[in-house]
C-alpha cells in the first residue's frame, strides 16, 4: 500500500510545485508534475476536491472539431488531452463511451452552415467528420424527430465519467508522492526570489513554483500573486436535466445543435452512467457560487429535449443541477508562465476543461522545462485503479462479498461506499460521496437509501446528513 | 454463476408480496420464493411508526413495524421461503430473474413471477423545483426511515409540501422525533386527504397554508429558507431547515422499464388484465406498483386475490390471456386506471375483483361510465378528489364477450363542486 499524504496538517517542507485548486485542471496538473519527478502540493479551499466548475459538466470528451483554430492554446490542449485520455484510461480503469456525435440541422439555414463546420473540423485535424443525410441520421437514431434535415457526424466524440477521471489523475499523483490539503484557501503570497511563501487559512506553505488552477477564482488568485488580475472571470451558468436510465435507449450518439456565436447550445447526450442528459443553458451571472436551478429553465430544457426526441415524454426526470463555466472576456484559454516569478496562471478553462486537462498539464510542463525546469521523471510509477461505477460495468454488485446493495437505483454496494472512505481522498461531504459512488443520484433520490446512508456516513462528513450526528 | 429454480418467484416483500406468498403457500403451492432487497421483509410499513395498519388483516389497528413483522411471521409459518438482501436487477423473458446478493449475481428461474415492487414519492428533482440543492431536502419515505429505523433527525423545523394522507404521516413522524414543521403547504384550496385532517397541523403547532406554491429552496450547505408564492403571486420567505416533498407517488417500475413487459404510459405501471397478468402471461403484478398509492390493507387484499389467479394459472384453469378486450380512455381528467385489459370469458368471477381502479387529477363530480362501441355498459354518478381511489365495477362477463374494446368516459357535471 503506497503511503498517501493527505493530511489535515499542513506540510512545512519546501515543494517544487504548489498547485492552487483541485478542479479537473489542478488534478491533471498534479499528475503530470508528479510523474515528471517534481514534489507537488495541491491545496483546495473547499472541503472536497472537484467542487468548483468541475462539479457539473456535460462529460463529453471533445475531439476539438469545433475548437478555435490550430495555433490556439485551446485547440492544442484539447487534441493532446483527448489523445492522452485514450492512452491512459484503461490503465486507470476509467470508462470511455465511444458513441460519436452528430451536429443536427433542423432547417435549411442550419443545414447550409454544416459545410463551414465540416471545414473547420478538417482544419482542426478531425478528418473523420462528414455530412450525412436525413435518411442516414434516422437509420442511426430512429427515435429522433423526423423533421431533422441533415447532420455533421463526428465519430470520435465520446462520453466519459466527469468525476472519476480527475479523481484518478489526482489519485495517481498522490500515489506517486504528491500531497493534498483540503479546506485550505490561499489568501496571500510573496515571491522571495527563489521561493514562494504562501499564506493560507491554515498557515504558511512554501513552494518553488506556483501554478494557479483556481478555475472560477483564477483572476482573484492572479491578483493576489502578481498584483494584476490578468483577465476577468465572467461566470456562465449551465443548467441540466438528467432523465431516467430507461430513456437512454432512445439515443446512440451525442446530439449537438448547430452552434451560435454565443453558445454551443443544448445537447442531448448519453451519460456514462446510462442516463440521458439535456443541457446546458448558458446564462451570464455575477456570482461564482450560485448554482441554483430555475424551474422555467428546467421546463424549457425538458421541452427542448422532447422536441428533439419525442419519446422522452414517457420518461421521468431523475436529477437537475447546474455548473458554472469559468469564462473570461477572451475566447482562448489564459495559460501564461511568468518565469521571472516562478508562477504560472492556468485560467479561463471555460467549457472544454474536462477534455483538455491532460493536454493543459502537458503544455504547462513543457513550458516549464523550456523555462529551465528540470526533474528526473519517475522510471516506474503506480497506476491506481479507480472503482468501476459506469454503466457498462462490470460493477461491484455483480461480484461476491459486495455487502449487499445500499442504493438500489444506482446499484451501489456497501463495499463500494466503504472503499470510497478507505481511499486516500475520502469524501468529506455527501456531494463528494455521491460523485465517487453515485449513491442517491438515481431516480428515487434517497427515498430508499437515505436512512442507511446516514448510518454508513456517521462521523465522516463536515456537514452530516442528520442534525444530531 | 449460481442458478436455481422455483415454481413462483415474488419480487418485493411488502404487504402485497407477502399476501401473495402466504396465500399461495396456504393453497398448497410448493416452491414459493419471495425476494426482498432490504435486510428485512415488510415493505414500507416497516418504517411507518404510526397507525393505522392491520384492520383488514388482523382486525385491529396497529403501527407499521408491528404490522410488517406480523405479516412476515405469518408468511414464514406457512412455509414461505423469504430471501432478504436479494435485489432483483433484471427481469428476463421465459421466467428468468437476475438477482444481486452479497454473493454476487445469481440467476433464478420460475414458472410464474409476481412483481410487487410498490411505489415511491416524486422527489424534488422530478418536480423541477427552483433553487439551491442543500442538505435537508427529502421525501416522507426517507424521513420516516431515518426517524423510525435509524433514530436520526435530518432537520428540526422543515416545511412539508403536500396534503395527501402521507403528508400527515410526515407530520406525525416529525412529532414523534421532536421535529416541529414550520408549515404544511399545498397549491390547492383544500387539502387532498380527508378534510378532517386539516386541524392536525395547527394542533401540532404548524401552520397550514393553502393556495401556496413552493417557489425556491435557499441555503448553501443546509436548507436555510424557502420562498413561497401565494395565489395572488406574492412571494414571501419562510425560514426553515428542511423540505419534505410528500406524496405524488409513482410506480417503482424500473424493473418493468428494463424488461420485455409492456408499460402503461398513464400509470407508469405494467399493463395488466383483471388477473394482474402482464403482457407476458407468466408474469403478474400486484399492489401499489399498479395503483400509486393505496393503503396497505388494500394491497394485502389484492395480493390474496392475485394468489388465487397465480395458482389457477399454474393449474392452467385461468382464462387464457390471448382473448381480451382493451380498456381505453380519452378523458383528460383521468390520471390513470388499471387493469388495461379484460380477459374473456371471465369465468373467474368466483373471486371477487373490484373492477377498474382509477385516479383523477382534480376534484370533480360527474358521471363515470364504461362503454363499448355501441352503448353504455355500466355507470354511476361520482364525486372525486385527486389521489383517491375510484372504482368502476365491470359488467358481467357475458355482456363483454361481443366487445371489441371498452372505453371509460367521464362527463363532468356543470354545477360547481362544493
Ligand atoms: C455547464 C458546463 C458544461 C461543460 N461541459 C463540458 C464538456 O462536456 N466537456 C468538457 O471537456 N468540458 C466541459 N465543461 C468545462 C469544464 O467543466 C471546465 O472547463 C473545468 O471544470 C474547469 O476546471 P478548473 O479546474 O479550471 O476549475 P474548477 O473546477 O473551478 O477548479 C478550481 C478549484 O480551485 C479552488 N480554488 C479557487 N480559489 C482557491 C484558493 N484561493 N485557494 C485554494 N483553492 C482555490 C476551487 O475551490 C476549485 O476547486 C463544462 C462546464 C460547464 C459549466
Ligand atoms: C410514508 C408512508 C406512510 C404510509 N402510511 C400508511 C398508513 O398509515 N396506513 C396504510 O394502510 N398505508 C400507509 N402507507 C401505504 C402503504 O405503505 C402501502 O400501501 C403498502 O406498503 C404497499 O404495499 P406494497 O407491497 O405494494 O409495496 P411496498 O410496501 O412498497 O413494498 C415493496 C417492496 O418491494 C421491495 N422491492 C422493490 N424493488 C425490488 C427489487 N428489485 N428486488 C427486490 N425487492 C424489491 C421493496 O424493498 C419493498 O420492500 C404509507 C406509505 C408511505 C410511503
Amino acid at each position: 500500500m503506497p503511503d498517501y499524504s493527505v493530511s489535515d496538517s499542513l506540510p512545512t517542507s519546501l515543494f517544487d510545485i504548489v498547485i492552487v485548486g483541485s478542479g479537473v485542471v489542478g488534478c491533471a496538473m498534479a499528475r503530470r508534475f508528479s510523474l515528471e519527478g517534481a514534489s507537488v502540493l495541491v491545496i483546495e479551499k473547499e472541503v472536497d476536491i472537484l467542487d468548483g466548475a468541475s462539479k457539473a459538466n456535460s462529460a463529453i470528451l471533445h475531439t476539438g472539431f469545433d475548437a478555435p483554430p490550430p495555433g490556439s492554446q485551446e485547440h492544442a490542449c484539447i487534441v493532446d488531452g483527448y489523445n492522452e485520455y485514450l492512452d491512459i484510461h484503461s490503465r486507470l480503469n476509467l470508462p470511455l463511451l465511444e458513441c460519436g456525435a452528430m451536429v443536427l440541422a433542423w432547417n435549411d439555414a442550419e443545414a447550409s452552415r454544416l459545410e463551414q463546420i465540416l471545414q473547420d473540423a478538417h482544419r482542426n485535424g478531425v478528418g473523420q467528420a462528414r455530412i450525412i443525410t436525413q435518411k442516414q441520421i434516422l437509420a442511426r437514431e430512429p427515435e429522433l424527430a423526423a423533421c431533422v434535415v441533415a447532420a455533421l457526424e463526428i465519430p470520435g466524440e465520446s462520453v466519459i465519467d466527469p468525476w472519476s477521471a480527475p479523481y484518478a489523475y489526482l489519485l495517481q499523483a498522490l500515489d506517486n508522492g504528491a500531497s493534498l490539503v483540503r479546506s485550505c484557501e490561499l489568501l496571500d503570497g510573496r515571491f522571495e526570489g527563489d521561493e514562494w511563501l504562501l499564506e493560507t487559512n491554515r498557515g504558511r506553505i512554501r513552494g518553488r513554483q506556483v501554478i494557479n488552477c483556481a478555475g472560477l477564482y483564477g483572476d482573484r488568485v492572479n491578483q493576489m500573486l502578481t498584483g494584476e488580475p490578468g483577465f476577468e472571470i465572467r461566470p456562465r451558468k449551465g443548467q441540466f436535466v438528467i432523465f431516467d436510465k430507461s430513456a437512454s435507449a432512445l439515443i446512440q450518439s451525442i446530439l449537438l445543435p448547430v452552434p451560435t456565436e454565443l453558445t454551443k447550445g443544448v445537447v442531448v447526450c448519453p451519460t456514462i452512467f446510462g442516463n440521458l442528459l439535456v443541457g446546458p443553458t448558458a446564462e451570464e451571472q455575477m456570482s461564482r457560487i450560485d448554482v441554483n436551478v430555475d424551474e422555467q429553465q428546467l421546463r424549457a430544457l425538458v421541452e427542448k429535449g422532447r422536441s428533439i426526441l419525442p419519446g422522452l415524454v414517457k420518461h421521468e426526470v431523475t436529477a437537475t443541477y447546474a455548473g458554472i463555466r469559468p469564462a473570461t472576456e477572451h475566447k482562448d484559454y489564459q495559460i501564461k508562465w511568468h518565469p521571472e516569478q516562478n508562477y504560472c496562471c492556468v485560467g479561463g478553462i471555460r467549457s472544454t476543461g474536462l477534455s483538455a486537462a491532460l493536454g493543459i498539464a502537458k503544455t504547462v510542463f513543457c513550458q516549464y522545462v523550456d523555462n529551465g525546469g528540470r526533474h528526473t521523471a519517475l522510471q516506474h510509477y503506480h497506476w491506481p485503479q479507480v472503482s468501476q461505477i459506469a454503466d457498462p460495468g462490470p460493477r461491484d454488485w455483480q461480484q461476491p462479498g459486495n455487502g449487499g446493495i445500499v442504493c438500489h437505483c444506482e446499484l451501489v454496494t456497501r463495499r463500494e461506499i466503504e472503499q470510497a472512505f478507505e481511499g486516500p481522498i475520502a469524501p468529506r461531504s455527501l456531494a463528494g460521496l455521491k460523485r465517487r459512488t453515485r449513491v442517491c443520484m438515481g431516480r428515487c433520490q434517497g427515498f430508499y437509501c437515505a436512512a442507511e446512508l446516514s448510518d454508513l456516513t456517521d462521523g465522516r462528513f463536515v456537514q452530516p446528513i442528520g442534525v444530531d450526528q | 454463476m449460481k442458478a436455481s429454480s422455483c415454481r413462483v418467484a415474488i419480487v418485493g416483500g411488502g404487504p402485497s408480496g407477502l399476501a401473495v406468498a402466504t396465500e399461495l403457500a396456504k393453497m398448497g403451492v410448493d416452491g414459493v420464493v419471495l425476494l426482498e432487497r432490504e435486510q428485512d421483509a415488510g415493505g414500507i410499513p416497516r418504517h411507518c411508526g404510526h397507525s393505522p395498519f392491520g384492520f383488514r388483516e388482523f382486525h385491529r389497528i396497529m403501527k407499521g413495524p408491528g404490522y410488517a413483522s406480523r405479516l412476515v411471521r405469518r408468511a414464514q409459518q406457512h412455509g414461505v421461503s423469504i430471501r432478504t438482501g436479494a435485489s432483483v436487477a433484471k427481469i428476463a423473458p421465459a421466467g428468468g430473474l437476475v438477482l444481486s446478493t452479497d454473493d454476487g449475481v445469481e440467476r433464478l428461474k420460475a414458472e410464474k413471477i409476481v412483481i410487487c415492487t410498490g411505489n415511491r414519492e416524486t422527489p424534488r428533482s422530478a418536480r423541477l423545483v427552483s433553487g439551491s440543492r442543500p442538505l435537508g431536502v427529502m421525501t416522507t419515505g426517507a424521513l420516516q426511515s431515518m426517524v423510525y429505523l435509524k433514530h436520526r433527525r435530518p432537520f428540526k423545523r422543515p416545511l412539508i409540501v403536500g396534503t395527501e394522507l402521507v403528508s400527515f404521516s410526515a407530520l406525525l413522524t416529525c412529532r414523534h422525533a421532536g421535529i416541529r414543521p414550520v408549515a404544511m403547504i399545498d397549491n390547492q384550496s383544500r387539502i387532498t386527504t380527508w378534510q378532517a385532517a386539516a386541524w392536525l397541523p395547527r394542533l401540532l403547532g404548524s401552520r397550514l397554508l393553502m393556495n401556496v406554491e413552493l417557489d425556491e429552496i435557499c441555503g448553501r450547505e443546509r436548507v436555510e429558507s424557502v420562498k413561497i408564492r401565494d395565489a395572488a403571486g406574492r412571494v414571501s420567505s419562510l425560514d426553515c431547515d428542511g423540505v419534505v416533498f410528500s406524496g405524488n407517488f409513482v410506480a417503482e417500475s424500473s424493473l418493468i422499464r428494463g424488461s420485455h413487459l409492456e408499460l402503461d404510459a398513464r400509470s407508469g405501471a405494467p399493463a395488466v388484465d383483471q388477473f394482474g397478468r402482464c403482457s407476458d402471461a407468466d408474469y403478474f403484478a400486484c399492489g401499489n406498483l399498479l395503483h400509486p398509492v393505496d393503503t396497505a390493507g388494500w394491497c394485502w387484499a389484492e395480493g390474496q386475490r392475485i394468489a388465487a389467479y397465480v395458482s389457477a394459472s399454474l393449474d392452467q384453469t385461468l382464462p387464457p390471456a390471448e382473448r381480451s378486450v382493451t380498456v381505453e380512455t380519452e378523458s383528460p381528467w383521468i390520471k390513470y386506471f388499471t387493469p388495461q385489459r379484460i380477459a374473456l370469458p371471465d369465468s373467474f368471477s368466483a373471486y371477487y375483483h373490484p373492477g377498474l381502479q382509477l385516479r383523477f387529477s382534480e376534484k370533480l363530480q360527474g358521471r363515470l361510465s364504461l362503454c363499448d362501441e355501441h352503448r353504455n355498459l355500466v355507470g354511476h354518478k361520482i364525486r372525486v378528489q385527486p389521489e383517491r381511489r375510484v372504482l368502476l365495477s365491470l359488467p358481467a362477463s357475458e355482456s363483454l364477450s361481443a366487445c371489441e374494446s371498452l372505453t371509460i368516459e367521464f362527463t363532468p357535471s356543470l354545477e360547481k363542486v362544493p
